[in-house]
């Protein structure tokens, strides 16, 4: 299993999230897009880690990055069912007052 | 080794294809449903990269935990409207140019780069399963991490269970 092609792949992920994150208003489509890119540095740690034969630095990295994320999407997506009940619409853009 | 690479390129498909099924379909829950097969065709790169312990957890942790939450995520914003959960896709020129363009960035660094030529690649992977070994890892080098982690978590669940649950004083005035 040639390397490029993983660090092709986890660069295409990170640039679809990216696009994902950029064009889509709905919070929760953010989110999913800011999760392919957890994914995509995950994949190249693990990448990595398979050419460093007994120190495992990599695999170890990417289970606290899953961690990482799992508390981030809990979180997010409590602030976004708050901020639903609050404004009645999940769109970033209508989103826009400190205090109402 | 010839049948492991077609498995390794058939994930490597079911993950792209899944990944810009995300990007360009409207549908919330429909890009909900392609993350978990992205989730999966990654898992599985992870099992042939000999990390079967983080295909595992991948698996529980994105496609048995954060997925369901965000499934009742969009349930939860998407009340009464309609039947359809589209979100519209904004700015589209501007946002696949500045991704394409990234995208040609890091391929033609990784190209520089060329990590494949390196003298410690050579010495390739260690055995068939590295389970015992990330346990021993966890439990002895990065214990404090573990720690940490662990009461990162705790907080977090519980901060998300304060702000999305209703306060003492709403229950009382509920009705």
């Amino acid at each position: 299993m040639p390397i490029d092609v993983l660090l092709y792949l986890g660069a295409a992920l990170f640039c679809i999230g990216l696009a994902v994150v950029v064009t889509r208003k709905n919070a929760i489509a953010v989110l999913i897009g800011i999760e392919l890119m957890l994914n995509a540095a995950n994949l190249n740690l693990v990448a990595f880690s398979r050419f460093d034969s007994d120190e495992l630095q990599g695999q170890v990295f990417a289970l606290f990055v899953i961690t990482v994320a799992a508390a981030e999407a809990a979180v997010a997506l409590a602030i976004v069912v708050k901020v639903y009940q609050y404004f009645q619409t999940a769109d970033l853009d209508q989103i826009n007052e400190l205090k109402g | 080794m010839e049948i492991a690479n077609i498995i390794f390129y058939v994930f490597i498909g079911i993950t792209l294809m899944s990944a810009l099924f995300i990007m360009l379909t409207k549908n919330i829950l429909y890009s909900a449903f392609a993350l978990i097969a992205t989730f999966l065709g990654m898992a599985g790169i992870f099992i042939l990269l000999g990390a079967e312990f983080l295909a595992i957890t991948q698996i529980l942790v994105y496609v048995g935990g954060i997925l369901i939450l965000i499934v009742f995520g969009i349930m939860l914003t998407n009340r009464g409207k309609s039947t359809k959960v589209d979100s519209g896709i904004y700015n589209q020129f501007y946002g696949i140019l500045i991704a394409a363009g990234f995208f040609y960035l890091l391929a033609r660094g990784i190209r520089a780069a060329d990590f494949a030529g390196m003298a410690w690649m050579t010495k390739s992977a260690a055995g068939p399963s590295s389970t015992k070994q990330i346990g021993m890892t966890v439990m002895t080098d990065y214990v404090l991490v573990f720690e940490v982690i662990g009461i990162l978590l705790l907080v977090a669940l519980i901060g998300a269970v304060r702000i999305a649950g209703h306060t003492r004083e709403e229950v009382d005035h509920a009705d």
